[in-house]
């Protein structure tokens, strides 16, 4: 509604009318099937569409941004892109507010059905994206991708951004996540360690565990670690190696709870090859301790190797001594058979923005991301917090630390060969029983056939659990 | 105009005792429904809905999460996890508590009824951990328990070559850390409650046990238990309760909160895990319902346990 100025008697009409229509719209929202849009609880603010406001963003209503504090901060959102925003949209008022606590914060918010505009669900207690989309909580960005981008009309958004961003936030096929950041996986070393010891980056398997036993029998340091109280990390590894071995279908299948997909042999090769790494090579005590306790003690020259993700540069530059030199090298190759060549990495969009459907200003919302995904608020965001982005090319000609170069080079490097899955965000209760048994399995205490017995009953139940509701890829 | 009859006088009287009462009692009863009767009653609706937590309007399943419920591993091994707290923590506490304070106030050395050397210093830091928030407990002891040389406790097995115990990594030894510290944390409060319990017992009543010849063994279990049942069965139902309701340290400490592999997992754990992290509230309704008869069968159960004759002085 454009006009607030309601009258006494208008509103008593209207909340009468309310009344009588609220019941048959809870009783359609029960039975709808799950999408991107929703009907809203209130009518969205509009207004025209033109070249300059494609997106028919109103020129005097408030937009309300909830940033997730976590590693990025929030100073990124408040000093670029806001900034950014109110050059085109300079009446509109932004709300700005940021917390770790997302889901406490603002579940209670979209349950009373005013939630804010733009949300970075993100972190520890992000909100459940499946069950938001099975609720119609996520706004469609359709519009947002065939929209002109920021910095040309000529050319949508849609042929900016990288297109497995768009597959990666699609929920049925609809775009509604936005995933801004993105994250290049692999081991990450120190130049400076390894050039004094004149260790060299392995690609092959044998010369991966050659270097294990090398730096073991040294004693300058440890050679494995992975932060043990967060097994993601290891399994992340873990599945990465399995889709080199045995190619993307691995993955898919696993994502799409095939039967059987956890008990595939590139599964159990590349389960067996970490969990020897686990029996061998491991720094002491690594099952106790968490990433940040792994990542200092790395920095600390006790452990030469541990995988992560590229954020790992920016989460540790208070500790980082100089000269530590971060890099990273992709997965080396389990046999000759591999499916994918070496150089294959695991990367994909991360850090989730999305617009609420049910908001007040979703069109505000959405020319908000339009704002992010411009080449200067990506690139100040890349510069800002040392991380890539989905936008293309956002990078060109910006300073990067030593391990970010080291991550865009071996993205570039990898070419199409790039892995990822998505059951960790779909399906978060077989996200925590692969953790649970992951960690089993790399402190010896799991075989790998039991391990992926325990897991595979885990897949099948949720599989036949009638009431999460199933994605497919 | 004669004297009123003394019926309606009582009448009017009880009237006005009953208006007096009423008007202070209105506002908690009103508070306690809304705020404590009400939230019940809507977990055993919601409960028997497909709520996720964001939805305005849950579809009604029946009792298709209890069904769920009963097939759920995890969920029963944590309903284990709480009945071997259940049992453990209050005998723990109540054995270790009743010594100290024993020693405190009548273990001292020599002739009369006094504490050890020191006794007044003691009871000081017994209460410390009592005084520290939940969440700083489970922290500092995040540290104590590390399994790297930087632990408190495995740094000397480190030293002398031993291999690090892995206090919260080692599933098999996970939950008896959880209970040491749920134990270190609860002793100092029932060591104060049971000093005051012994200190309105009658100095007499020591004395003339001694006089009798009784030593500090009997002294305990002949004159200081009888006397202080009423305080024990307390403590009793206090730990129980609070054994049914572990959460935080467990969620702060342990890793994957409530593992490894689910091994220090409790009621507690699961439900905001289902709530607040699979967005199942439903489910995790399902499972407060199951945890609110579990702990009023136990409050029942104790007090008609518990019932015995008191020894009176």
């Amino acid at each position: 509604m454009a006009d607030n100025s309601l009258s006494r008697r208008e509103l008593l009409r209207s909340a009468a009318l309310a009344g009588l229509l609220l019941p048959a719209a809870g009783a359609l929202g029960a039975c709808a099937t799950p999408s991107g849009g929703g009907a809203p609880s209130q009518a969205p603010a509009t207004a025209a569409t033109s070249a300059a406001n494609p997106l028919g963003v109103p020129g005097d209503k408030p937009l309300e941004i909830v940033i997730f504090d976590g590693g990025f901060g929030d100073a990124y959102a408040k000093n670029i892109h806001q900034p950014l925003f109110k050059t085109k949209h300079a009446g509109v008022e932004i709300k700005h507010s940021a917390t770790k606590e997302i889901a406490k914060t603002l579940q209670p918010r979209f349950a009373g059905g005013n939630p804010p505009e733009v949300i970075n669900n993100s972190g520890d207690n992000a909100m459940d994206f499946g069950a938001l989309a099975q609720d119609g909580q996520l706004q469609d960005l359709s519009a947002l991708l065939d929209a002109p981008s920021w910095d040309d009309p000529g050319v949508k958004v849609r042929d900016t951004i990288l297109p497995t961003a768009v597959e990666i936030g699609s929920y049925d096929g609809t775009f509604c996540v936005l995933n801004y950041a993105s994250t290049v996986w692999g081991i990450w070393y120190s130049q400076k360690l390894f050039g004094d010891n004149g260790w060299e980056v392995p690609t092959t398997w044998e010369q991966f565990t050659a270097l294990c036993e090398t730096i073991k029998k040294s004693g300058k340091a440890a050679p494995f670690t992975y932060a043990g109280k967060h097994p993601f990390y290891i399994y992340e590894t873990i599945l990465t190696l399995a889709a080199k071995i045995g190619g993307v279908d691995v993955l898919k299948d696993i994502d799409n709870l095939e039967q059987g997909a956890w008990k595939a042999e590139p599964v159990a090769k590349a389960a067996g090859a970490f969990a020897e790494i686990g029996a061998k090579y491991l720094l002491q005590g690594t099952e106790g301790l968490d990433h940040i306790q792994t990542q200092t003690a790395h920095n600390k020259y006790e452990v030469a190797m541990l995988p992560c993700g590229s954020w790992l540069e920016n989460e540790q530059k208070d500790t980082t001594p100089d000269g530590f030199g971060y890099a990273m090298f992709p997965l080396p190759s389990f046999s000759d058979a591999d499916t994918l060549p070496h150089g294959t990495l695991h990367s994909r969009p991360g850090e989730e923005y999305f617009v609420s459907a049910r908001s007040a200003n979703p069109r505000a919302g959405m020319e908000y991301l339009r704002a992010m995904l411009s080449k200067k608020g990506a690139g100040d965001f890349t510069e800002l917090v040392s991380t890539l982005t989905v936008v293309n090319g956002a990078a060109e000609g910006r300073t990067l630390q030593p391990g970010l170069k080291s991550a865009a080079a071996a993205l570039e490097a990898a070419g199409e060969n790039v892995t990822y899955f998505r059951f960790r965000q779909w399906y978060k209760e077989l996200h925590d029983e692969v953790a649970a048994a992951t960690g089993q399995l790399m402190a010896g205490r799991l075989e790998v056939g039991a391990w992926a017995d325990r897991i595979q009953r885990k897949s099948d139940d949720i599989k036949n659990d009638s009431s999460v509701k199933k994605y497919t890829r | 105009m004669g004297a009123r009859s003394p019926f309606t006088m009582a009448g009017r009287a009880s009237f006005t005792r009953a208006r007096f009462i009423a008007g202070f009692l209105a506002v908690p009863v009103l508070l306690y429904l809304v705020y404590v009767i009400s939230p019940y009653a809507q977990a055993f609706y919601i409960a028997m809905t497909n709520w996720r937590g964001v939805n305005a309007s849950p579809r009604f399943v029946g009792l298709e999460n209890f069904q769920r419920l009963l097939g759920d591993e995890v969920f029963w091994t944590a309903v284990g996890h709480n009945g071997m707290l259940l049992v453990l923590l209050p005998v723990l506490t109540i054995a270790i508590a009743l010594f100290f304070a024993f020693l405190l106030n009548a273990g001292g050395a020599g002739r009369g009824v006094s504490g050890v050397f020191g006794s007044g210093f003691y009871r000081v830091v017994f209460f410390f951990p009592q005084v520290l928030a939940v969440a700083i407990v489970a922290v500092l002891f995040q540290q104590v328990f590390r399994p790297d040389k930087s632990g408190m406790l495995n740094a000397p097995l480190i030293a002398l070559g031993l291999e690090p115990i892995g206090f919260l990594s080692n599933p098999n030894v996970a939950f008896w850390s959880i209970l040491g510290v749920l134990v270190w944390q609860a002793v100092g409060f029932y060591v104060v409650l049971f000093s005051a319990g012994m200190a309105s017992i009658p100095r007499e009543m020591y004395e003339a046990a001694q006089i009798d010849g009784a030593g500090r063994g009997r002294l305990f279990r002949h004159v200081t238990l009888p006397l202080l049942w009423d305080t024990v069965q307390v403590g009793w139902i206090y730990l129980g309760i609070a054994a049914l309701d572990v959460f935080a340290i467990v969620w702060v400490m342990t890793a994957e909160h409530g593992g490894p592999d689910h091994s220090t997992t409790v009621m507690a754990a699961e439900i905001y895990r289902n709530a607040f992290q699979y967005f199942r509230f439903s489910y995790a309704s399902a499972m407060g319902v199951v945890l609110f008869f579990f702990t009023v069968a136990f409050a029942v159960l104790a007090l008609r346990l518990s019932r015995r004759e008191r020894v009176e002085f």
